[in-house]
């Protein structure tokens, strides 16, 4: 029996019509957006004026706390500006702007495509290396790297996991990433392991896409200590805590992180992040993208440089489709809807899909008839249609009590509501609200 | 017959047995109460709507009676009135305010401030606020889905369908600021209501630059400043490519409305103008053309 999570969960279709296309590099825009806030925590301080020439890889915006992360200029060119910009999050933004002149790498950067096996590094320099190319994860989330590397004292990491699971419908980046950059992983994967003192490393992959688990099954057999686990296909298994319960059967205690028992989880493109860091000093300032859709002409996975407008990738892939209806950010489950083609691909982008109109608008709203779906699937074990009210109704003691904070905004119980009641909306609102009332707390 | 005898006589021993009890742990633990707290919670409006900064019209009497003066101590849904029988009941000398009102800082209906994507959401604003910067491009402006009418406990707020603004009632608003809390735009502020109600305010909270904030909306406030210099007090200061006008400083003497060229100063409760002669050779120029 394959291995998966046992509480809740749903089988979205999964649509992945990208699935094996080769990853594309994107021409160079010509201009980008770079947000100095593309990660979880403080945003980062600017450090280049308007007029500054700068090259890709170069350091423009430096972190402001532990947890924070530096931001590298992705293409060479001229400072044109420092302004808010539109981006993913819906809102105007503090970007560093930059019109691009060709195409100069930071002289560190090692450009060869060799691969190099050298895990002859101390754990220390590691995470000093991750911090400073202000690497952050990948899946989506984007909290920085660098503090899940360490470890806090008192506590001992047994299992570094890498998410391969990629769970979301629609998105392939990170399945296309393990078919071509398969053996670099691995080694990124060592390193993580090496800077967390882990001593096993999982590999978690669905079971729908089996040519990847025969690949890394292949690849990882030159390493010592690393396992490729097929898991059965079921979402949100790419949720950190879900990942964890699938592969070690551990549980992560409300309101605890996965070092509580023993585990590390990173995304296979952060695993791939690190490889180039450390191997060929190389900051994150490029990643891949999906960009698919049902009318999409030629979906995709492309790798494009941190600031591109979306337009440019959408072009990339055929163009808009006449009947578009909606443009998402991220994955089909947790992704967010822009409100502009000019927003820029940030270091969470991990997917673009453009939906036809047919499938944009949301179901219409009818009481809740209290069927108790919802709570069937939340793979956390919690009660959204009761979040919901009690989110309306401002009862947030009782939020706190019912564990709303746990909730990781996986959105099954909207995808599963017959009464198209959106659940997550309200307790999304709930877990903002709670928050500022326990930091006032605090304070 | 004997039964029902001791039946009588064992109840009535012990209903006398309770009430000694009862009468003895009254007494024993009796509250005295001050009784100008229920007087004076007897002149307040009684809708418990917060707006004195106390939980409820209760709360908000006991505090007076603690107080040594009424300094601090306004209710303003009940207004001077009200507070001048509060004041008698408790002995102590009234503080007057100037009556205040909730103002709704934008003016950008559906007509000047174009839609640009369409919100599908819950209906309401704490939720859209969440998600994005709004269905049009002002990411600053109102958002019409009415957590302000759903706050107000005086139903002195509507959303007006055909600008999709909300309204302020001047009759019903008792300016205690419900509707400022729930704003998650911070687009309401309590301000002066002024002589005869008639006020000036801009309406409009747009930080972004002028071009932008223009391209946005028709009536935003682009920040140019012709507005501060007209006006001979001081009353306006720009600050974030937006003008905000004091209505402690302000003298009602409209030059600033006149000024706008984006007409987001709004004159409130103003008889019209009188035309200049100009003006009026002008209108009439463009009939004959």
């Amino acid at each position: 029996m394959l291995k998966t999570f046992p509480k809740g969960g749903v089988h979205p279709k999964e649509n992945k019509f990208s699935a094996g296309k080769p990853i594309e590099k994107l021409e160079l825009p010509k201009q980008v957006s770079i947000p100095v806030s593309q990660h979880l925590g403080a945003p980062a301080e600017p450090v280049v004026a308007k007029g500054d020439v700068v090259k890709a890889g170069q350091l423009i915006a430096k972190s402001t706390g532990f947890v924070s992360a530096n931001i590298h200029s992705s293409v060479s060119g001229k400072v044109a500006k420092i302004d808010k910009v539109l981006d993913t999050t819906g809102y105007k933004q503090t970007c560093i702007v930059i019109d691009v002149e060709g195409d100069e790498w930071v002289d560190t950067i090692d450009k060869s495509v060799e691969i190099k096996n050298n895990t002859d590094i101390s754990a220390d320099e590691i995470r000093t290396k991750v911090s400073a190319c202000g690497i952050v994860g990948l899946g989506g989330a984007t909290f920085p790297t660098h503090v899940k590397l360490s470890v806090p004292a008192g506590k001992t990491c047994k299992y570094l996991i890498i998410n391969a699971v990629e769970c979301e419908p629609y998105l392939t980046s990170d399945h296309q990433l393990m078919m071509e950059k398969g053996e670099e992983i691995l080694i990124g994967s060592k390193l993580i392991q090496k800077a967390i003192g882990a001593e096993k490393v999982f590999i978690g992959i669905e079971n729908n896409k089996p040519d990847a688990i025969s690949h890394m099954t292949e690849l990882s057999k030159k390493f010592e200590n690393i396992e490729v686990n097929a898991l059965k296909v079921k979402y949100p298994q790419g949720g950190e805590k879900q990942l964890i319960k699938s592969i070690t059967k551990r549980e992560v205690p409300s309101g605890g992180l996965p070092i509580d028992v023993g585990c590390v989880v990173q995304n296979v493109g952060t695993a791939f992040a690190v490889y180039e860091a450390i191997i060929k000093n190389k900051p994150l300032f490029e990643r891949v993208v999906t960009v698919t859709g049902k009318s999409v002409q030629k979906p995709s996975n492309i790798l494009a440089r941190i600031g591109t407008p979306i337009h440019m990738l959408i072009e990339a892939a055929g163009g808009l489709p006449e009947d578009t209806g909606k443009i998402v950010n991220g994955g089909p489950m947790m992704g967010k809807a822009v409100s502009s083609v000019t927003v820029p691909v940030t270091k969470g982008t991990s997917g673009i899909l453009i939906f036809p109109e047919s499938l944009a608008d949301r179901a219409e709203t009818f009481t809740c008839i209290r069927c108790g779906r919802c709570t069937t699937v939340c793979p956390m074990g919690l009660e959204p249609f009761q979040l919901k009210n009690m989110t309306a109704a401002k009862m947030y003691e009782e939020l706190q009590k019912e564990r709303a904070l746990d909730c990781m905004e996986c959105g099954s119980c909207v995808y599963t509501c017959p009464a198209g009641v959106p659940l997550l909306d309200y307790i999304r609102l709930g877990k903002a609200n709670l928050n500022k009332i326990l930091r006032a707390k605090k304070s | 017959m004997e039964i029902i005898l001791n039946t009588l006589i064992s109840l009535s021993i012990l209903g006398v047995v309770c009430a000694v009890i009862l009468y003895v742990v009254a007494q024993k633990f009796k509250v005295v109460e001050d009784p100008r707290i229920d007087e004076s919670q007897a002149c307040l409006p009684g809708a418990n709507c917060g707006g004195c900064g106390y939980p409820g019209c209760r709360g908000f009497a006991e505090a007076c009676v603690k107080a040594d003066s009424l300094d601090g101590l306004f209710c303003p849904a009940g207004g001077n009135e009200v507070m001048k029988k509060v004041a008698e009941v408790l002995g102590m000398a009234a503080v007057e305010k100037d009556p205040q009102i909730a103002v709704v800082r934008c003016n950008g209906s559906h007509e000047k401030r174009r839609k640009t994507t369409n919100y599908q959401g819950p209906t309401s604003c704490a939720v859209s606020h969440s998600l994005y910067g709004g269905d049009t491009d002002c990411p600053y402006g109102c958002l019409g889905l009415g957590d302000c009418v759903k706050a107000c406990t005086f139903d002195a707020i509507i959303i007006d369908e055909e600008s999709g603004l909300p309204i302020v009632d001047e009759e019903k608003c008792t300016s205690c600021g419900a509707c400022v809390k729930a704003c998650p735009k911070a687009i309401i502020e309590i301000r002066d209501k002024g002589k005869k109600s008639r006020r000036i305010y801009v309406s409009c909270i747009n930080n972004d630059k002028g071009a932008e904030a223009k391209r946005a909306c028709d009536v935003a406030c682009i920040g140019c400043g012709k507005c501060a210099k007209v006006c001979a007090y001081d009353a306006i200061t720009i600050e974030n490519f937006l003008a905000y006008i004091d209505y402690e400083k302000c003298k009602l003497c409209r030059k600033c409305v006149a000024e706008c060229p984006t007409g987001s100063i709004l004159e409130l409760n103003f008889p019209p103008r009188k035309e200049t002669v100009a003006q009026k050779e002008a209108e009439i120029n463009e009939v004959e053309k």
